[in-house]
């Protein structure tokens, strides 16, 4: 190898790494003494330039390397992974525009594109140290992003929580990693699959795997690991939030079906009802169950909208662990379509209640009250997004849940997974409850009196638009992304 | 041509909201207007279309290949006919809510998204195309009644999304399990209706997956004993939205019952077949009892929809041609008449009087008030009694003689339905408008006399009635689209067990 | 093809609609062109009864086309002798009960197009021969029926009409689940096919075979039979199932109880002589014994409550009742095991003659009756106790002679019509089911003490002063009751003039049973 060809190979990354500096660069010289508002939209508008820029490569180049045994590596569906990990943090970046909880506009907009850096070389990797690597720079720069409304106590409260909880996973992780390459004395994930390969299920192997799910059971806020997630959601800044739903859950359930799915490969028993089989499926299926279980239930009994939200999050991660451990192409094709589709409809919603927050002061589900007459657009949004994430057909999110329901059914023969996709399809209906009462809340209860229409800011509206269009796009016509995947 | 009618009213709901926020005028005439072009291509279409008995294909294009969906619209003669009555209901809906002015334009905005989903419904011959047509329907149907709504709106809203939520859920499964097993016996994946109806499915897999399915979508048509989001819902609605629930929705229910559960799963009908049947006697029965004991008068006519659509899922149950052609008839006609009931009802009396208590409108004797609502109300009611002359009276004919061939103990136990159907229609007759106690302090109306019922209402109420009387005296218009159907090669492996 | 019979029942109906478009402020315009509706009626009828072949018997101004094909229905009207004489009944007593109801002021269109439209369903179930269409007659009479019971009744009028209404809907349910067993087995509703079917001992075949598997097949025939029994018995009615009747009777305003009285509780009748009757025979010989059981049971009881009522309408209702349970006992005699076949077939004719006959003169004096009760009570001012009168023969001397005569008639005196009738029943009915026949007899005893009793009670004895200023009938109120009293004393004289147009059909029904 050479470093033009490592380059090339990681130009995407360059090109965010480079608008870092610029984004910093620029914020430090000629915006200093601007409005908060004049820094936000110049810096997204470089951010978004390079993110956009970055992902245009990324689409339009067909590369196929492996680089140093997997420790990068690039084909089209990771380059495809890439691209969908840059919209959304170019969304992500668009709502923010209008933020007004930090004075620190250079620095919060570096931190969002790291921590896209991080977990665009997350996704190209199948070398566990590269993982945790990868995996550790961007949890750092989500951890400050998390703590960035220095107004609000809850913010940092919750970053700390987000922390601890992070440094108590990666422990895990890194426990779980050191097993494995003590088993297969590799850390190449194809190379571990052959190492443990005929094996049986020894001591060592079950811990690795236990503890493997664990540290990305924190990561993706799956039951019972979940407990830092609405702390986490309610106090950060909303953009935070939604780039720590979207963004970061694309990546780490990417990496982790290819952590099970490659390097477990020889370990996955079966979680089929009847014909259980101990492996890392059974050990998925629990914490998935749990999830779907948990977090909906939990979701009916929330009062702010975004603890709702995070709870509702912790459900759509059990339905995205189905689509991990049903094991196969289809499913997970099926879960990464899923996982976008639900990524991007967060950060509407998410976007939304931003917009909500800053105007009434709260996310309470009260304050939603009357959002129709006060922001018909803004509403009209939000009821695509919360109808989405329900799984109401047109909408992307219900053809997400049929790919991955029907994927899970196919997956082991006889209909051996029902018993989870009916589970999980009895929640989903438990979930719809709670997002109508949201939705309950902006149509047919009455604004409080004399209170003004909403402002809603124009990159932001735009941005909604734009969201709720694509929700309703990939709903109607799956086949643009699918084609991808 | 048909599929014109799914395409138009959703661009009724689009060019209605772009309308200016105030303009409540335009927005009436904007829906009315589209309800009209749609019932009128309906008709047209269902004319035009010369081969009622086959699966005729309307558009047919790939939509998601991956798994075999297609965006497939096509009609037969079932599909005609709910057709035309969506049309006639969406209509007769617009004229019986000309007085909303509150949010107009949202209401029918809403309105419309409801009528498109139903068409689409009645027009989709893909599975998943059906199914995204009726989930369609449950968020207007919530927010009609929790925004528009009386008497516990949020509430019975609630209850209505739910269960319809729940019920689709189930079929959610069911169709995902098919989808699969089908799969594996056709070699490639298809969510085509024709062909999944010819897929030979495992016996033991029909027999747990038809209930699933089936329940799924019998919820929604007032199956017994989980009817109870009906009265309530039906109570709850605005009277378009309870035209329309009653009306159109709870056929969606009906609807796919035969045309997606039994269809694919004959096996698993022959199975439940008798639970069915229990289930629908038993909603016949109950239905019109508790109907005699309301004191809410929207509630009488909310259980008479159960006890109605008792009739529908009896006559599924029978799988002879003569039960399957009176279920579809009874879809029909029960569209019409609980439409017209529930337009008198929540229309002409109680957007008038305020209250929908016996015990009120007893003093107020509205018969006299309101001459024109007590006709239509004396003949909405004979016709829901099943008389014969109206609709209703050929389509339960038809089933009770299917039922006949079948269960003939479980017939005669309906046959008690239908007695304490009348008694409760002639209470609601005698309750509501002609009652013999004395109009309390008749100065009271003086002051505030009753507005007289408009021009629109009494087209609408002239529509509907005209609809069940020549459907009544004329079945045969109705019974060339349906028969042909049953006798199609699309249902012969359902039919070919019954006796009929 | 004719379309006498369709125009015929379309009169009226159409002349409804135009006396309720009219609306509630012409109130002399609505009742003339009523009026004038029913008298075009009574003219058709009588034109019928004109170009009427009495000779042959067999159905006549038969109208017959598709109608549903694929359920089987036509539209079939027809008359014989029978529904010829039910028809000439409905067309004589509606415009004597719009005469009667001259006075009413409350919404008095719509109650002359109810009473019109009761019309159009009388002339449609008395013409119709295909089932789908007779039960839409036979239900849509029930509606007018109702609201005029309901809106222009006396003071319980709501009870009594819905009882009136439930009740006759349970028989009406029930027959129509029978005719639907009927229709399922056999693919028809056609009333003629049909009994020629159960001639031949098809039907019963037929009924058997189409529910294999149901443990009580082999009484399929019978089950049918009595759930369309039951929906006649009601109409009629029979005795455990009247009890809606006094109720009904007596609340609704007399004109409409004339029509009650006089047509209405003849469909009950006119449908065990014309369905039941040929389609059942054998299931009614099967049932024979029970069923002469509830005839004399009606005859006797019925009149044993006439005499215990205190409220004239009352009386009269349930005398209405013993004197359709003579009808009954004909039919049901004229149904039993034939043994020497000639002279029990002029036995069977002589019995079912007399019913037809009685039918008919029920149909004019219980009328008659009830409009001197409306008379009465114009002038009372709705009092009509017995015991609130007494010796106004003396004040009203006219009126009392005239219902006197209508009495009578009434209680069969030679001479007047209602002797004939009964006289024929008895003559066939004792040879045939002599214990039946005997019993009966008390029946007649009773009516002739109660109807004695009310003579005595109203018109004879010392004055009641309250009434001592009565004024006696108008010449108009003459003029409306001498028709009626005409016809009684013209059919006791030469009730030939009936007997002679129905003899034939008569004699085609008995034929009918015989096999």
């Amino acid at each position: 190898m050479n470093y033009l060809q490592l380059l090339q190979l990681a130009a995407p990354e360059t090109i965010v790494t480079v608008t870092v500096l610029a984004v910093l660069g620029l914020d430090l010289t000629v915006l200093r003494g601007k409005s908060i508002a004049a820094r936000f939209h110049a810096g997204v508008f470089l951010s978004v330039l390079g993110c956009a820029s970055a992902a245009l490569l990324a689409f339009t180049r067909h590369q196929d390397a492996n680089l140093l045994n997997g420790i990068l590596i690039a084909n089209p569906t990771v380059d495809f992974i890439k691209v969908a990990l840059l919209v959304l943090t170019i969304f992500t970046l668009l709502i923010s525009t209008s933020g007004k909880f930090t004075d620190h506009v250079g620095e919060y907009l570096s931190l969002v594109l790291l921590a896209t850096i991080g977990l665009m070389f997350l996704v190209s990797t199948e070398d566990l140290l590269m993982i945790f690597i990868a995996l550790e720079l961007a949890s750092l720069s989500l951890y400050i992003l998390t703590a960035f409304n220095k107004h609000n106590s809850k913010s940092s409260e919750a970053a700390l929580k987000y922390f601890l909880f992070g440094g108590m996973s990666a422990a895990f992780l890194l426990f779980g990693f050191s097993l494995l390459y003590g088993i297969s004395g590799s850390t190449n994930l194809r190379e571990i699959a052959t190492g443990i390969a005929g094996r049986g299920l020894d001591p060592l192997l079950l811990v690795a795997i236990v503890t493997t799910v664990i540290g990305f059971g924190f990561k993706v806020a799956a039951v019972p690991f979940h407990l830092w997630a609405p702390d986490a959601y309610e106090g950060a800044p909303t953009p935070s939030a939604a780039f720590i739903a979207a963004g970061s859950k694309v990546a780490s359930f990417f990496i982790l079906a290819k952590i099970f799915t490659l390097g477990f490969a020889g370990a996955q028993g079966s979680a089929v009802w009847h014909g259980y089989l101990s492996g890392w499926t059974p050990t998925v299926a629990v914490v998935a169950a749990l999830s779907m279980v948990l977090g909906n239930l939990t979701a009916i009994v929330q009062s702010s909208v975004k603890r709702l939200l995070a709870y509702s999050a912790i459900a759509h991660a059990g339905y995205m662990l189905l689509g991990v451990l049903s094991n196969t192409p289809l499913s997970a094709s099926a879960m990464m379509f899923y996982v976008i589709t639900y990524a991007l409809t967060v950060i509407g919603a998410f976007g939304v209640v931003a917009v909500v927050e800053d105007a009434t002061g709260s996310d309470a589900i009260a304050n939603f009250n009357g959002l129709s007459r006060r922001a018909p657009g803004l509403s009209l949004c939000l009821l695509i997004f919360l109808l989405s994430l329900g799984g109401i057909p047109p909408l992307a999110g219900f053809i997400g849940k049929f790919f991955l329901f029907s994927a899970a059914v196919g997956a082991e023969n006889h209909l051996g997974l029902l018993w989870l996709v009916i589970l999980a399809i009895a929640m989903s209906a438990v979930s719809f409850y709670y997002y109508l009462r949201v939705l309950k809340a902006a149509y047919v209860q009455d604004a409080p009196e004399n209170a003004p229409a909403i402002q809603v800011p124009l990159v932001t509206m735009f941005t909604l638009v734009l969201l709720a269009l694509l929700v309703i796009l990939l709903g109607c016509a799956p086949g643009l992304l699918t084609q991808y995947l | 041509m048909l599929a014109w009618t799914i395409y138009i009213t959703f661009i009724g709901v689009l060019v209605l909201m772009l309308l200016p926020r105030d303009n409540a005028r335009a927005a009436r005439i904007v829906a009315l207007l589209t309800a009209v072009l749609g019932c009128a291509v309906a008709f047209v279409g269902a004319i035009q279309q010369t081969n009622p008995g086959e699966v005729t294909t309307i558009v047919k294009a790939d939509w998601i290949p991956a798994i075999g969906a297609k965006y497939f619209l096509a009609a037969d003669g079932i599909s005609l006919v709910l057709v035309v009555l969506t049309g006639l209901a969406a209509v007769t809906g617009i004229l019986f809510s000309w007085n909303i002015e509150k949010r107009t334009k949202e209401f029918f905005a809403f309105y419309l998204a409801l009528i498109g989903g139903v068409y689409g419904v009645f027009l989709s011959f893909d599975v998943l195309l059906l199914f995204v047509f009726y989930e369609l329907t449950i968020i207007p149907k919530y927010f009609l009644i929790a925004r528009w709504g009386s008497t516990r709106k949020e509430y019975g809203a609630m209850k209505l999304a739910l269960y319809s939520f729940v019920g689709s859920h189930l079929v959610l499964i069911g169709m995902i399990a098919a989808w699969v097993v089908a799969k594996g016996q056709l070699g490639h994946a298809s969510l085509n209706l024709v062909e999944l109806s010819q897929v030979a499915f495992p016996i033991a897999f029909q027999h747990w997956v038809f209930p699933l399915v089936f329940l799924g979508f019998a919820i929604l048509a007032g199956l017994w004993p989980f009817h109870t989001w009906a009265p309530t819902g039906h109570v709850a609605a605005p009277t378009a939205g309870s035209m329309l629930l009653a009306g159109v929705v709870m056929k969606l229910g009906a609807y796919g019952c035969l045309r997606v559960a039994m269809l694919m799963f004959p096996e698993g009908v022959r199975m439940w077949q008798g639970e069915i049947a229990c289930l629908a006697v038993g909603g016949i029965v109950y239905g019109a009892g508790v109907a005699l004991v309301q004191k809410d008068f929207k509630f009488v006519i909310g259980y008479s929809s159960v006890s109605h659509m008792g009739f529908v899922l009896l006559g599924l149950a029978t799988l002879n041609t003569i039960g399957l052609d009176g279920a579809v008839l009874q879809m029909f006609s029960h569209g019409i008449i609980a439409g017209l009931l529930f337009g008198v009802v929540g229309r002409m009396v109680y957007d008038r009087t305020h209250t929908r208590d016996f015990n009120d409108l007893e003093k107020m004797n509205v018969g006299k008030l309101l001459p024109f609502a007590g006709i239509t109300f004396v003949i909405a009611g004979i016709a829901s009694m099943g008389l014969p002359g109206f609709s209703g009276f050929v389509a339960e004919l038809q089933v009770l003689m299917g039922a006949w061939a079948v269960f003939p103990k479980l017939t005669i136990l309906s046959g008690i339905g239908i007695v304490v159907g009348v008694a409760y229609t002639l209470r609601a007759v005698q309750k509501g408008f002609y009652s013999d106690v004395p109009a309390e302090a008749p100065h009271h109306h003086h002051e505030h006399p009753l507005e007289p019922i408009s021009l629109p209402e009494k087209v609408g109420a002239v529509m509907l009635i005209g609809a069940s009387l020549v459907v009544g005296l004329f079945p045969g218009l109705l019974m060339n689209w349906i028969e042909p159907c049953f006798k199609s090669s699309l249902f012969k492996r359902l039919l070919e067990g019954g006796s009929l | 093809m004719n379309h006498w019979l369709t125009i015929l029942t379309l009169v009226p109906f159409i002349g409804g609609f135009i006396v309720a478009a009219l609306g509630a402020e012409r109130k002399n315009l609505v009742r003339i062109i009523a009026l004038a509706t029913s008298l075009i009626g009574l003219g058709g009828a009588l034109c019928m009864w004109m170009h009427f072949d009495a000779k042959s018997g067999g159905l006549q101004f038969i109208e017959k086309f598709e109608w549903v094909k694929s359920l089987g229905i036509q539209y079939f009207l027809g008359v014989d002798g029978l529904g010829l004489l039910m028809v000439l009944l409905t067309a004589i007593v509606t415009p004597l009960a719009i005469l009667a109801s001259w006075n009413v002021e409350d919404r008095p269109h719509v109650f002359h197009a109810l009473v019109l439209w009761l019309q159009a369903g009388l002339f449609g179930t008395f013409t119709a021969l295909n089932f789908f269409h007779w039960f839409l007659f036979w239900e849509l009479g029930l509606i007018p029926a109702f609201f005029l019971i309901k809106l222009w009744g006396g003071p319980k009028r709501g009870p009594a009409a819905t009882q009136f209404f439930i009740y006759t809907m349970v028989g009406s349910v029930a027959l129509l689940l029978s005719f639907l067993v009927i229709r399922l087995a056999t693919g028809s509703f056609d009333f003629i096919d049909l009994a020629g079917m159960a001639k031949s001992g098809e039907l019963n075949t037929k009924l058997a075979a189409i529910m294999p598997w149901v443990s009580w097949k082999s009484n399929i025939g019978l089950i049918v039979f009595f759930g369309a029994f039951l929906g006649f018995a009601v109409k009629v009615p029979v005795i455990p199932f009247h009890t809606w009747l006094p109720a009904a009777y007596s609340e609704a305003p007399s004109s409409v109880t004339m029509l009650l009285t006089g047509v209405m509780s003849k469909m009950g009748v006119y449908g065990f002589l014309r369905i039941l009757l040929p389609i059942f025979p054998e299931q009614i010989r099967e049932m024979l014994t029970p069923l002469l059981w509830l005839a004399v049971a009606t005859i006797v009881l019925s009149a044993c409550a006439a005499f215990a009522q205190k409220d004239l309408k009352r009386m009269l209702a349930y005398s209405s009742i013993n004197h359709l349970g003579y009808c009954l006992l004909a039919m049901f005699a004229a149904a039993s095991v034939a043994t020497g076949v000639t002279a029990s077939d002029l036995q069977k004719a002589a019995a079912l003659d007399g019913a037809l006959l009685q039918m008919f003169n029920h149909g004019l004096t219980a009328s008659a009756l009830f409009l001197f009760v409306s008379l009465l009570e114009k002038r009372t001012g709705g009092l009509r106790g017995l015991d609130d009168f007494g010796g106004i023969r003396k004040v009203v001397p006219v009126f009392t002679g005239l219902m006197g005569i209508s009495l009578f008639s009434s209680l069969g005196l030679p001479g007047l019509n209602g002797f004939v009738g009964e006289f024929l029943i008895f003559k066939g009915v004792f040879p045939l089911e002599p214990w039946a026949a005997a019993i009966s007899t008390i029946g007649i005893l009773v009516t002739a003490i109660f109807l004695l009793t009310l003579i005595q009670r109203i018109f004879c004895g010392p004055l009641n002063e309250r009434w001592a200023k009565l004024p006696d009938l108008t010449t108009a109120e003459r003029l409306l009751v001498l028709p009626s009293i005409a016809l009684m004393f013209v059919l006791g004289i030469w009730p030939q003039f009936i007997l002679g147009a129905v003899d034939a059909t008569v004699m085609k029904l008995v034929q009918q049973l015989n096999f």
